[in-house]
């Protein structure tokens, strides 16, 4: 199972620790032509604009059209690139899921957090580190929570796609990523 | 939901961001219009101050802290975070600038110390600190201190990337002869280093800093770039290398080529940074680059001239 973590820029060095700890093979993708060898996508952390920059439109086409088919994991701005509408600023989303997220809704780096809570994958509470993080405003149809943060999506999947606006990467705890890799393994869940 | 605030979450959320920053470039801005093209080129972060260094080398005088006003101007207009610095061991400037809700600080030795011999403690605020290092005890002191992310000094302003390389290659090395060290030769390098035995310690066992290592100080090209990246810098600070021309003097943004001209250098370091190790890529974005900071031999400077020895 060959796991793509995407390279451009940001955390992808955490991820890619993360899932050889659980027995993944990993590629950093930088190139378009890379999407082809990988099973599994990983969108890191890190800056969403800068990320869109980077890509170009080639790299974009074949990124659009990998979250579209296979199992695509995003965090933080990983799951902004994902959505389907970004807000604050208005920016261009791949919509490969159905959800609106707004970039910094819960303020600068002095408000980022980690906290704990309740998961639909099971066993003890959670931790989520959130840096700068984005808010799930709204899920659409089908899109499955997984774990909040007070009112708030932070942990949803749908078909085979999954978004935290936390960072799994940063904690000890491996469920989430090992929850993703699942879904490259079965395929989707519905 | 419980929240858990103890002083370890405070430096994993402090080095959080620094992990998010890595392969982009921090691009050092001057007003409202210089942040805008570098958040339109790609940079991870900008840099708010009055005077990037190659003025402040030109103009001399005592630099301080930016104007609260500039600073909340340029947070209100970019989506990506903003960075602020403090003059050395200055920690009312640290406090206002946490107060304004800066994403990161940078105790910098660009700025006119303010204190001769303590740096400002850093575990005091929750705003996380880079600060700069010529080699490792440095580095190692100021994370002692609190700082959660280190940069080599260079020498800024100079668009002379020669003491970022030799501080780069310095903090690597003796790095990497830590990893070597038997139990007891660990505690002869503490002392040699000046450095605390713990950290010493968790380097030698790590091969690398507890808290991410990112490079500043000259650069000025993509190969620049290039170059911080393949010696081991995680990602870049970029000073006074895009948006000044020669001297005192920053290029215009209001006429369309000088704009034109900070933009192509700021996207080609950008592309440069993220594609560090594929010399096509950066044979291509080098060529598409107009124009570069002319720049001063750091050889030439008198060494009581010199930013990198300030710091302690």
């Amino acid at each position: 199972m060959k796991i793509g973590v995407l390279a451009l820029q940001g955390d992808f060095d955490a991820h890619r620790r993360r899932l050889e700890e659980l027995g993944a093979e990993v590629v950093l993708v930088r190139k378009p032509e890379q999407f082809d060898e990988i099973d599994g996508l990983v969108i890191p952390g890190g800056e969403s604009s800068t990320f869109l920059k980077l890509l170009g439109d080639e790299t974009f086409r074949k990124l659009s059209a990998f979250a579209h088919t296979k199992p695509t994991f995003g965090t933080c701005a990983g799951a902004i690139m994902l959505a389907k509408e970004v807000e604050n600023p208005h920016q261009q989303g791949l919509n490969a899921i159905d959800i609106t997220i707004r970039r910094n809704a819960y303020g600068r780096q002095i408000d980022s957090i980690i906290v704990e809570a309740a998961t639909a994958l099971g066993g003890d509470p959670l931790e989520m580190v959130f840096i700068r993080a984005p808010r799930i405003e709204k899920v659409g149809e089908g899109v499955e929570v997984l774990a909040q943060r007070g009112d708030d999506p932070v942990l949803v999947r749908k078909g085979t796609v999954m978004a935290a606006t936390f960072h799994p990467e940063l904690s000890a705890d491996m469920r989430v990523h090992a929850e993703f890799l699942k879904l490259v393994k079965n395929g989707t869940k519905y | 939901m419980s929240e858990n605030n103890g002083n370890n979450t405070s430096l994993r959320l402090k080095t959080g961001l620094a992990e998010m920053l890595k392969g982009g470039v921090i691009m050092d801005v001057m007003s409202v219009e210089q942040a805008e093209v570098a958040e339109k080129a790609g940079a991870t972060a900008v840099m708010a101050l009055e005077r990037v260094p190659a003025i402040i080398r030109a103009e001399g005088g005592v630099s301080r802290m930016a104007n609260p006003k500039l600073i909340r101007q340029i947070m209100a207009t970019v989506s990506i975070p903003v960075m602020a610095k403090c003059r050395i061991g200055h920690f009312a400037e640290a406090q206002i600038l946490q107060e304004l809700g800066v994403d990161y600080i940078d105790e910098s030795e660009v700025l006119t110390p303010a204190d001769e011999e303590h740096h400002v403690d850093k575990h005091a605020f929750k705003t996380p600190f880079v600060c700069g290092a010529r080699n490792l005890g440095e580095a190692l002191r100021r994370i002692a201190e609190g700082a959660a992310m280190i940069r080599t000094k260079g020498e800024a302003g100079t668009g002379d990337v020669v003491h970022a390389v030799k501080h780069m290659r310095q903090i690597v090395k003796e790095m990497r002869q830590l990893t070597v060290m038997s139990e007891e030769e660990l505690f002869a390098a503490a002392k040699n280093h000046q450095a605390p035995y713990e950290l010493v310690r968790i380097v030698a066992k790590a091969g690398k800093l507890p808290v991410p290592n990112f490079s500043a100080g000259g650069i000025a090209t993509p190969a620049d770039a290039s170059l911080m990246m393949q010696l081991g810098a995680e990602a870049v600070f970029v000073g006074s290398g895009i948006f000044m021309k020669g001297g005192a003097t920053p290029l215009d943004l209001s006429l369309k080529v000088e704009r034109e001209e900070a933009e192509s250098r700021a996207r080609a370091i950008v592309i440069a940074t993220t594609h560090y190790d594929d010399a096509k890529v950066l044979a291509e974005v080098s060529e598409q680059m107009t124009g570069a900071m002319k720049g001063l031999a750091v050889g030439a400077i008198a060494e009581k001239d010199l930013l990198q020895t300030r710091g302690w």
